[in-house]
């Protein structure tokens, strides 16, 4: 098979590694440099000790780097701020970033709803959304597929030691960028997320629900049909992805209660609203290198 | 107990914490006519938002017949001396639906979290100090933390900008020695300029108790709710609160006999099921429950043939916050898959 395209990993913190281990196993991609700022940081040293080169000194303190072990692609695992500075530095330098950051610069993907339809070509930044969202809008777009959905609402309840200090501060792009990909990806007319978050002890394994208006009628059997399609496509790359109960129909209103469970790579299993951004920024990766590759 | 000449600032529920009890379906002319008769009887603060809070209009917590914007233009400019509150749930609400509360004419905003998820607040309750307004850090299903904790959640509050803080008792599960004991600590650790209120659920009848618990512990400013209209058994009923009040010689500014007729002239009539500890809401009590939770387990009940107590006691066990209402017809799916049909 043809070589493995280099990637970068910015940000060393727990999405970093787990997001690190996970490529590990990739037949696609390679990580090859784990970036920074803190030389201190376990996940440098974590990275280091697993056969990567590290830096230090942000992506600035990267770049000769980044060059000579020829990477094309590179996940950032910052956050939304930080992500626009760490585009325009290795944008230039031909490589695509996968953003697990709310920036939400390049597209949205969900990678089992519009990953073939961003053309890899001309994609040098893809985003992607939230942990909410990789769980539900597969699930929106699976009942959209069938018939119109004139609303479309989800509900990400997730174990409080599973949400850092950057989504707790600005838990507001959470709701905003969800809904918006609700709409823009999942296909529904309207769209609203809501997210909760539980400090049980011990911790819960992520819960979603989506709830979508259908403008008729719902075909139940289409629709529970094409929710199933949709289960394994998820699977294939979170194994941990479950429908619990529905799709439920009442009225015009389908409901879709699913369990996201993590694979333990480097996160608890508990934390599966992590492990399906680590694992969908993977997925998407991939896709993206396998075009590479030619 | 000696309250006599404590001064306590009354804030009424019946038009928020209500809308759970008429699943957001009061309409904009009882709004105005409850209002104005609170207004009248010298309410000082009256909340009005979805259930839910700001944003909460949605299929899991249900439309409500009219958005908060219509309700908050419909209230505000009839008071004459009562100001107007709008409560937020960061994860539901967001700075958008602030700011137009605020150019609404609220004069408070109550930012709301679980009682240890205080930093999800910042930007909202910052926001809302910075635009000059009343800013309510409001902690729920405190009884689920210690009173340490409590106070560590309060002091992430305070620090970003609440020049008030909530001890809230979601769930109607709290009694007064723990009230005392939480409010009690919140005062002397919290800044002096920084003002403590608590509100209750009358699940197990303990909303009066609790309030006078709380007012002689030193909080300021007391939630209530006129004919207890409210989730789960209701809120503390406000005009019972009055008359004890009333009695005890505090201070409240409430003219008692017309709140009374608020509660019963225009609440009552009003009212889609008693407001009262039945089964079920003695049950929230019991159990730690958020008390929203009532009339989805009744709802889940009829569907499913689940018994409501036994939704609501494992939803306890598995130390459910407010907001997860999507959980009980999760829940209750599993259970009648299980078979653990209680009724025929």
């Amino acid at each position: 098979m043809s070589q493995k395209i280099k990637a970068a990993i910015i940000g060393p913190g727990n999405i970093g590694t787990d997001l690190l281990y996970k490529a590990l196993r990739s037949e696609h991609i390679e990580p090859v440099l784990m970036i920074g700022v803190d030389p201190d940081s376990e996940g440098l040293k974590r990275a280091a000790a697993l056969g990567l080169q590290v830096c230090a000194e942000g992506v600035n303190g990267a770049l000769a780097q980044v060059r000579q072990l020829g990477i094309q692609i590179a996940f950032d695992a910052t956050s939304a701020y930080a992500h626009k500075a760490n585009c325009e530095l290795l944008n230039p330098l031909g490589v695509t970033m996968v953003d697990l950051t709310p920036a939400a610069i390049g597209p949205f993907c969900i990678p089992p709803v519009n990953l073939d339809r961003l053309n890899p070509a001309e994609l040098d930044n893809v985003n992607m959304v939230t942990c909410g969202g990789q769980a539900t809008i597969p699930m929106v777009a699976a009942v959209s597929q069938v018939q119109k959905v004139s609303y479309g609402e989800i509900i990400a309840t997730v174990s409080s030691r599973s949400v850092g200090p950057g989504t707790r501060q600005n838990i507001d792009e959470f709701t905003r960028t969800t809904a918006s990909a609700v709409e823009s990806v999942g296909g529904a007319d309207q769209g609203k997320a809501i997210i909760i978050i539980n400090p049980a002890e011990p911790p819960l394994i992520m819960r979603d629900t989506v709830h979508c208006l259908c403008a008729d009628t719902p075909d139940q059997q289409a629709i529970t049909q094409s929710v199933l399609t949709m289960l394994e496509k998820v699977q294939a790359y979170v194994p941990g992805y479950r429908l619990k109960n529905g799709p439920v129909f009442d009225g015009n209103k389908v409901s879709i209660y699913l369990e996201v469970e993590g694979r333990g790579d480097f996160l608890p299993h508990y934390a599966g609203n992590l492990d399906i951004m680590t694992a969908a920024g993977l997925h998407t990766a991939e896709l993206i290198a396998q075009y590479k590759q030619g | 107990m000696n309250l006599k000449d404590k001064s306590v600032i009354l804030h009424d529920m019946s038009l928020r914490d209500g809308m759970h009890a008429k699943r957001h379906q009061i309409s904009l002319a009882q709004m105005v006519d409850i209002a104005t008769g609170l207004d009248a009887a010298g309410m000082p603060l009256i909340e009005v938002t979805h259930g839910d809070g700001l944003g909460g209009a949605s299929l899991n917590y249900g439309f409500p017949a009219h958005g908060d914007e219509e309700y908050l233009s419909a209230v505000i400019p009839k008071m004459q001396q009562a100001k107007v509150s709008a409560l937020l749930l960061p994860g539901i609400g967001t700075v958008d639906h602030l700011r137009m509360a605020k150019d609404l004419g609220v004069s408070t905003i109550r930012v709301a979290t679980h009682c240890t998820e205080a930093d999800v607040s910042e930007q909202h309750i910052g926001l809302s100090a910075k635009l000059g307004l009343d800013t309510v850090g409001f902690l729920m299903m405190a009884h689920m933390v210690s009173a340490e904790k409590l106070l560590e959640q309060a002091k992430l509050m305070e620090a970003y900008g609440a020049n008030c803080i909530y001890c809230t008792d979601s769930a109607g599960y709290m009694l007064p020695d723990e009230v005392s004991h939480k409010i009690g600590l919140l005062r002397s650790e919290l800044g002096s300029q920084t003002e403590i209120g608590f509100h209750g659920h009358h699940n197990l009848a303990m909303g009066v108790a609790n309030s006078l618990a709380a007012i002689e512990a030193g909080a300021k400013r007391i939630d209530g709710s006129v004919a207890g209209l409210g989730a789960g058994a209701g809120n503390t009923p406000l005009e019972v609160l009055v008359a004890v009040l009333e009695r005890m010689g505090a201070r409240h500014g409430i003219d008692l006999y017309k709140i009374m007729d608020v509660a019963e002239d225009l609440v009552v009539p009003m009212m889609d099921q008693p407001i009262r500890v039945d089964r079920d809401a003695l049950t929230l009590g019991y159990a730690g429950v958020y008390s929203s939770f009532l009339l989805f387990a009744k709802r889940a009940e009829a569907r499913h043939g689940v018994s409501a107590r036994d939704i609501l006691v494992e939803l306890g066990k598995r130390g459910t916050v407010g907001g997860q209402e999507d959980m009980i017809e999760d829940l209750a799916l599993d259970m009648a898959n299980q078979g653990k049909l209680s009724r025929p």
